[in-house]
C-alpha cells in the first residue's frame, strides 16, 4: 500500500495511550542540533570512553567460534548466575540463590522496566528522587503506576531523606525507586540515610527497587548496597549491570536479584518478551567476574582523577559545582548565567561546541545545573573547560 | 605519592604539574619536588613522543630486532658485554633475554645496508659474540602500548542520557 499523507495522519492515531503518555525525550532538539556539527567535544555521553578490556571481549570471540549461539536458560547461564550471586556476597555480604533469585537482563534498562511490570498495579505509585535518570518516571508510566517525585537539593547533596518519602507515602504507594551513585548528579547515599529509608519500608510494607549500575564507581567512599542494610533484603529488588564498571554499555547485560517470589513474576515477563540475555554478553560477564577486578580498579583510579580535574575546574571558571563522589557526572549549577539550562545547554553547544546535558531532561529539579560527563579524555576535559570558561565570562550577570 | 605520579606521567607526560596536584590533592610545589627528585636518580630518564612515523614519510628509518648469542665472562657475566653493545647510538633497546639467545637488540639505521654493516663490523667482531640473527621490521602493529591503525574515530554516541 504506497504511503501518502493521508494515510500518515491515520497511522497517528493507530499510537496506543500507553506510547502518547510516554513524555518525549526534551532535548530531542538538541540531538538534531548536534547531528552534523564537527569539532564538538562532548560531554553529553552516559558511557565509559574505555573499549571493553580485551580479555573480556575475546571470551565472547571464543565463544562464538566454538559455536555458543543458542539461547541460554532464560534466568542466564548457571555458570554467570552463580559467579555473580558470589561476587555479590563477597562484596556486600549478601546471599542470593542463584537457581531463584538471580535474573540476568537486556542491561539494568530491561531489569528496571521489569521490576515495575512484575510489582506494579495501575494507579500505584512509585516515589523516585528528582532529578532522576530519564526511564525512571516512563518504566513506571509504562506500568500504567504514577511516578512520585521527592525533590533533592544541592544543598543536601542530592541525597534523599525517609522523611521526605514519608510525606509522599499514600494507601496507593507500591515501591521506593532509588539509583545511587546518581545519574545525573554523582551523589552517593551515607549509610545512615539508607537505613532510615529500609525502616521506612519495612515500616510502610514497601518495596524499595534500588539500581546500583554505578556501585562500583566511588571515590574515597564505599557504596552501600542497598540489600546488605538488615532484613531489607526480604523486600529489595537489586539492580546492577556491567555496562559502567567494565566499559560493557553495547554488550547490554545486566541483572535483578531478588527474593525469589519477584524474580519468578520478573523471569515469567522476561520469558515472552526477551527469552534469554544474548550469549555473547553472558559469556563475556562470566570473564569480567573471574578476571576484570583489576581493570575496574584501574578504571575507577583514572575517572577519580578526571573527576577532579572537572570539579576544580568548573568551580574556577564559575559554575559552582558540589564534589560528586559516585557515577562519572559533574552536575554544576549554571544560575550565574540567569539561563534555563536547556538554553545554556543549546547556546554552549552553537558558540563554543561543547554538548552538556540540561538539567532540565532529568526533573524539574535539575533545572539550573548541567550534566558533565567526565568519561572523556583530559585533553578534552581540559579543552572543554576553556570554552566554557569563555562563555560564562560572556554572559556571566 | 611517586608511584600515583609516575604512572600519570607514563600515560601522559604533557599533564602539568598543576593538573597532577589536582589529581592526586598534592601541592604544585610538591608534585614538582617529587619530580625534580626522580628525574634526579633517574627513574624517570625522558619524556618522549609516540609517533607513527609511516604516516609521515613512506620509507623512514629501517628497525630490525637482533639475537645475540654470547658468551658471559667469568666475572661480569653479561654485564660487560651488554654495556658495550648498549653504547652504540643504532642500539635503541637492549635486553637480556632467557631462551634460545642471550641478548636481543632493537636497532635503527636509516637503511637495511647500514643494519647491515653495524652487525658485520661492529657487532660480530665484539669478543665474545658467538652468533647473531637479524629480524627486519616489516610492518609495525602496535608501538608502546598503542595501536596504530585504529582508534581515530570515538565510536560513542555524542550524548546519552
Amino acid at each position: 500500500m504506497p504511503v501518502n499523507a493521508n494515510n500518515r495522519t491515520k497511522l497517528s492515531q493507530v499510537i496506543s495511550e500507553r506510547a502518547r503518555r510516554l513524555s518525549p525525550s526534551g532535548i530531542r532538539k538538541f540531538f538534531d542540533l548536534l547531528a552534523g556539527m564537527e569539532g564538538v567535544i562532548s560531554l553529553g555521553v552516559g558511557e565509559p570512553d574505555y573499549a571493553t578490556p580485551w580479555h573480556i571481549s575475546e571470551a565472547a570471540v571464543k565463544s562464538l567460534e566454538k559455536g555458543y549461539t543458542m539461547y541460554t536458560s532464560n534466568y542466564g547461564m548457571p555458570e554467570l548466575r552463580e559467579l555473580l550471586s558470589r561476587h555479590i556476597r563477597e562484596k556486600y555480604g549478601v546471599e542470593y540463590d542463584p537457581y531463584g533469585e538471580v535474573l540476568m537482563t537486556v542491561g539494568v534498562s530491561e531489569a528496571l522496566d521489569l521490576a515495575m511490570r512484575a510489582i506494579v498495579n495501575p494507579g500505584d505509585e512509585v516515589i523516585m528522587t528528582d532529578p532522576h535518570y530519564v526511564a525512571y518516571d516512563s518504566c513506571v508510566v509504562l506500568a500504567e503506576g504514577k511516578p512520585v517525585k521527592v525533590p533533592t537539593r544541592e544543598e543536601d547533596g542530592f541525597e534523599i531523606d525517609a522523611a521526605d518519602i514519608e510525606a509522599r507515602v499514600s494507601p496507593r504507594t507500591k515501591a521506593i525507586l532509588i539509583g545511587y551513585p546518581a545519574n545525573p548528579t554523582g551523589a552517593v547515599m551515607p549509610r545512615e540515610k539508607l537505613l532510615a529509608i529500609a525502616e521506612l519500608a519495612r515500616r510502610r510494607n514497601l518495596i524499595v527497587i534500588s539500581d546500583e549500575i554505578y556501585a562500583r564507581l566511588t571515590y574515597g567512599v564505599e557504596h552501600t548496597c542497598f540489600a546488605s542494610l538488615p532484613g531489607a533484603r526480604d523486600f529489595t529488588i537489586l539492580l546492577g549491570g556491567f555496562s559502567k564498571a567494565y566499559a560493557m554499555t553495547g554488550w547490554r547485560i545486566g541483572y535483578a536479584l531478588a527474593p525469589k517470589e519477584i524474580i519468578a513474576a520478573m523471569t515469567k515477563i522476561h520469558q515472552y518478551t526477551i527469552m534469554s540475555a544474548p550469549t555473547p554478553a553472558q559469556v563475556a560477564a562470566i570473564e569480567a567476574l573471574k578476571n576484570g577486578e583489576a581493570d575496574v580498579l584501574a578504571m575507577v583510579a583514572d575517572y577519580d582523577r578526571r573527576r577532579k580535574v572537572i570539579v576544580k575546574g568548573l568551580n574556577e571558571i564559575g559554575l559552582p559545582c558540589f564534589e560528586p563522589k559516585g557515577a562519572f557526572y559533574a552536575f554544576p549549577s549554571i544560575r550565574a548565567t540567569g539561563m534555563s539550562s536547556e538554553e545554556f545547554s543549546e547556546k554552549l553547544l552553537m558558540e563554543e561546541k561543547v554538548a552538556v546535558v540540561p538539567g532540565s531532561a532529568f526533573g524539574q529539579c535539575g533545572e539550573g545545573y548541567v550534566r558533565c560527563c567526565y568519561a572523556t579524555s583530559l585533553a578534552e576535559i581540559e579543552e572543554a573547560l576553556e570554552r566554557m570558561s569563555r562563555f560564562v565570562k560572556k554572559y556571566r550577570r | 605519592m611517586l608511584k600515583d605520579i609516575l604512572k600519570i606521567l607514563e600515560g601522559d607526560a604533557r599533564v602539568t604539574p598543576a593538573q597532577i596536584a589536582t589529581m592526586t590533592g598534592l601541592s604544585q610545589d610538591e608534585v614538582v619536588k617529587v619530580i625534580r627528585q626522580a628525574e634526579k636518580d633517574r627513574i624517570i630518564l625522558r619524556y618522549k613522543t609516540v609517533i607513527n612515523w609511516e604516516k609521515v614519510e613512506a620509507d623512514g628509518a629501517v628497525w630490525a630486532l637482533i639475537e645475540v648469542k654470547v658468551k658471559p665472562e667469568p666475572e661480569a657475566g653479561f654485564d660487560a658485554i651488554a654495556t658495550r653493545i648498549a653504547q652504540f647510538p643504532q642500539v635503541r633497546s637492549l635486553y637480556l633475554a632467557s631462551g634460545t639467545y642471550d641478548l636481543l637488540l632493537v636497532v635503527s639505521g636509516e637503511t637495511e645496508r647500514k643494519i647491515a654493516d653495524f652487525v658485520s663490523e661492529n657487532l660480530s667482531h665484539l669478543e665474545g659474540v658467538q652468533g647473531t640473527v637479524t629480524h627486519f621490521v616489516l610492518k609495525r602493529y602496535k608501538e608502546d602500548g598503542e595501536i596504530l591503525d585504529g582508534g581515530e574515530t570515538s565510536r560513542r554516541q555524542p550524548v546519552v542520557l
